[in-house]
């Protein structure tokens, strides 16, 4: 895994990837922080973070994209699975990897932190919370995005689908209001990834959200690893 | 070193290969030979554990790749069809990747650097993989396969794209890993194979078609004997052409005699073909002994390697007698080992008919 893993981080910056990735997320997000914490002259970073939203969701996939569809394009995916590693530790080595960037993304608002700090006191609690419901869903929708990756041979098709996918889970709320059923109402709202998101920024820390980005995130690593599975098989 | 039982795949209807069973000893170098889609890169693909088969077994030094397939695959180096080098890395990079990956225990900094000599690539070690020739891939893609000295290499056609120069390199240096690695090699080029290895199994349309030597499936697929015998007659004039023509026809077994052209003043050429029953080649000795003739030269002409491919692909009677044959290969066995006799780059099967006219 820690081999795959240190490729994949080496690959992201000889790519340019990772430059594309971190300009454009510091970019917005500095946006959103001038926008919605420094010219509302409150301290709290929570509305930034609701913002965010978004731009994770339209990020995450120029993550994920190149993942596994390249290997398979490519064929380095013969090298990979030739060698004596379980599959296991081949997608987990490549989601840690898209992590670790997306860990480094966010954390520029430790930054915004600091210079928050120098205009007042910052509400840390708010914060590291915000900070922590945006790890976790980056977690998920990398999770998705991998396995997406995994499902097709060419990156910009990934990249598309990925998108679209997250984007539909963005939108899976606003179904629900046009909705009699109050069951089905639920039952959606339930599988919401925004309103759960939006929830923590509002400042709920809610145990349930957490398990349920968590499980999200671990189940589609777990597809993916059938996908590769199932194309030995094939 | 390799078992392989009744291996077959099947894809939806299709059946790529068809329960193949072969088993490799250890320091043999097994050559796999077949037209294009025959199931040549499907098995090694199954030998390595990339593809799963849809039934059968495959031992790799006793351990099912199936049941536990890190300790097999720890037991492999494998070159695929396409070496899957990443373009993006530097070869050292890559190399040092590998490495990781096969978690190899050897000393690093030696053991890249002995792979890479090995390999002819310590010259282009900081560049990336991006800018390499073609046959600089190919053998990054081999020193790849080297890390880690695993007991096996599986190589799937490893000389494609290289320049000749660079392709007896190649084979030279197979021959030298065959000394302490178990190798499989996969081929559509017939010289190669001839020159490389010391078995050969050819698999057409997904079955083992044959499995032996290059002079053993020869034997297996024709029983007539061929050769050709240089004699020098007792007087070295044209008259000695039908003496012997004659001399010779009236041996036992004796299916066909012809004197060929004169090779030297007044030393004739004579094709003869036995009915395969017995060795006539002392029969005739003891002939040219009775007369006070010489024998200067005894070429045996059994099938080429290329006439077995073509008679075994495709399915129809390529006797490779009538067309006296124009590829000049002679397989040597010296020490076990198949060794390339006359060049076979002037090949041409059509054109040349061995200047019987």
């Amino acid at each position: 895994m820690g081999a795959i893993y240190r490729r994949e981080i080496g690959a992201y910056f000889t790519s340019g990837v990772a430059y594309v990735f971190l300009t454009v997320f510091y970019l917005l997000s500095g946006v959103f922080f001038y926008n919605q914490v420094l010219l509302s002259g409150y301290t709290d970073t929570s509305p930034m973070f609701s913002s965010m939203f978004i731009i994770v969701l339209f990020l995450i996939p120029i993550l994920t994209m190149r993942l596994l569809s390249e290997e398979k394009k490519n064929r380095t995916d013969q090298g990979l699975l030739t060698a004596p590693i379980s599959l296991w530790s081949i997608v987990l080595g490549k989601y840690f990897a898209a992590l670790t960037l997306f860990i480094v993304a966010e954390s520029i608002v430790f930054v915004y932190a600091m210079i928050l700090s120098y205009l007042g006191t910052v509400v840390w609690a708010s914060l590291l919370g915000n900070y922590f419901a945006m790890l976790i869903l980056g977690a998920a929708f990398i999770a998705i995005g991998v396995f997406i990756s995994s499902l097709t041979e060419n990156q910009m098709t990934s990249a598309v689908i990925s998108m679209v996918v997250l984007f539909f889970l963005y939108l899976f709320d606003s179904i629900t209001n046009n909705l009699q059923n109050e069951t089905i109402k639920k039952m959606i709202a339930s599988l919401s990834f925004y309103t759960k998101y939006i929830e923590f920024t509002q400042g709920v820390f809610n145990l349930t959200s957490v398990l349920f980005y968590l499980s999200t995130a671990f189940l589609f690593n777990f597809f993916t690893v059938r996908v590769l599975e199932k194309r030995r098989w094939g | 070193m390799i078992e392989v039982k009744n291996l077959t795949k099947k894809y939806g209807d299709h059946e790529a290969v068809k329960g193949i069973s072969f088993t490799v000893n250890e320091g043999e170098i097994l050559g796999f030979l077949g037209p294009n889609g025959a199931g040549k890169s499907t098995t090694m693909n199954m030998l390595t554990g990339y593809i799963s088969s849809t039934s059968g077994q495959i031992l790799i030094n006793g351990t099912d790749i199936l049941e536990d397939p890190k300790k097999a695959k720890s037991n492999i180096g494998y070159l695929p069809e396409i070496p899957p080098v990443y373009v993006d890395m530097t070869v050292d990079g890559y190399l040092n990747f590998m490495y990781d990956l096969k978690k190899c225990r050897l000393p690093r900094k030696a053991h890249l650097n002995d792979v890479c000599s090995l390999t002819k690539i310590s010259d282009v070690r900081n560049r990336l993989i991006r800018n390499l020739s073609k046959g600089y891939r190919q053998r990054v893609g081999l020193a790849q396969a080297l890390i880690n000295n695993p007991p096996v290499l599986i190589l799937d056609e490893p000389t494609v794209g290289l320049d000749p120069n660079q392709i007896i390199e190649i084979r030279t240096l197979i021959k030298k890993l065959g000394k302490k690695h178990t190798i499989i090699l996969s081929s559509h080029i017939l010289p190669e194979i001839q020159a490389v290895c010391d078995r050969i199994i050819i698999i057409n349309k997904g079955e083992v078609a044959a499995d032996g030597t290059a002079d053993e499936i020869a034997k297996n697929l024709t029983n007539e004997h061929k050769m050709t015998i240089r004699i020098e007659g007792s007087t070295r004039t044209a008259a000695d052409r039908d003496t012997i023509t004659d001399a010779i026809r009236a041996l036992d077994h004796i299916k066909y005699v012809r004197a060929d052209m004169e090779r030297e003043k007044g030393i004739y050429d004579y094709d003869v073909e036995s009915d395969g029953t017995t060795d006539v080649r002392r029969d005739i000795n003891a002939l040219c002994r009775r007369n006070n003739w010489n024998i200067l030269q005894l070429q045996l002409s059994d099938l080429t390697l290329e006439d077995i491919f073509l008679k075994i692909t495709m399915g129809e009677s390529v006797t490779g007698d009538k067309n006296g044959n124009g590829s000049n290969v002679n397989i040597e066995f010296e020490n076990g080992e198949a060794v390339l006799e006359n060049d076979t780059a002037e090949t041409d099967t059509q054109n040349d008919n061995g200047g019987e006219q």
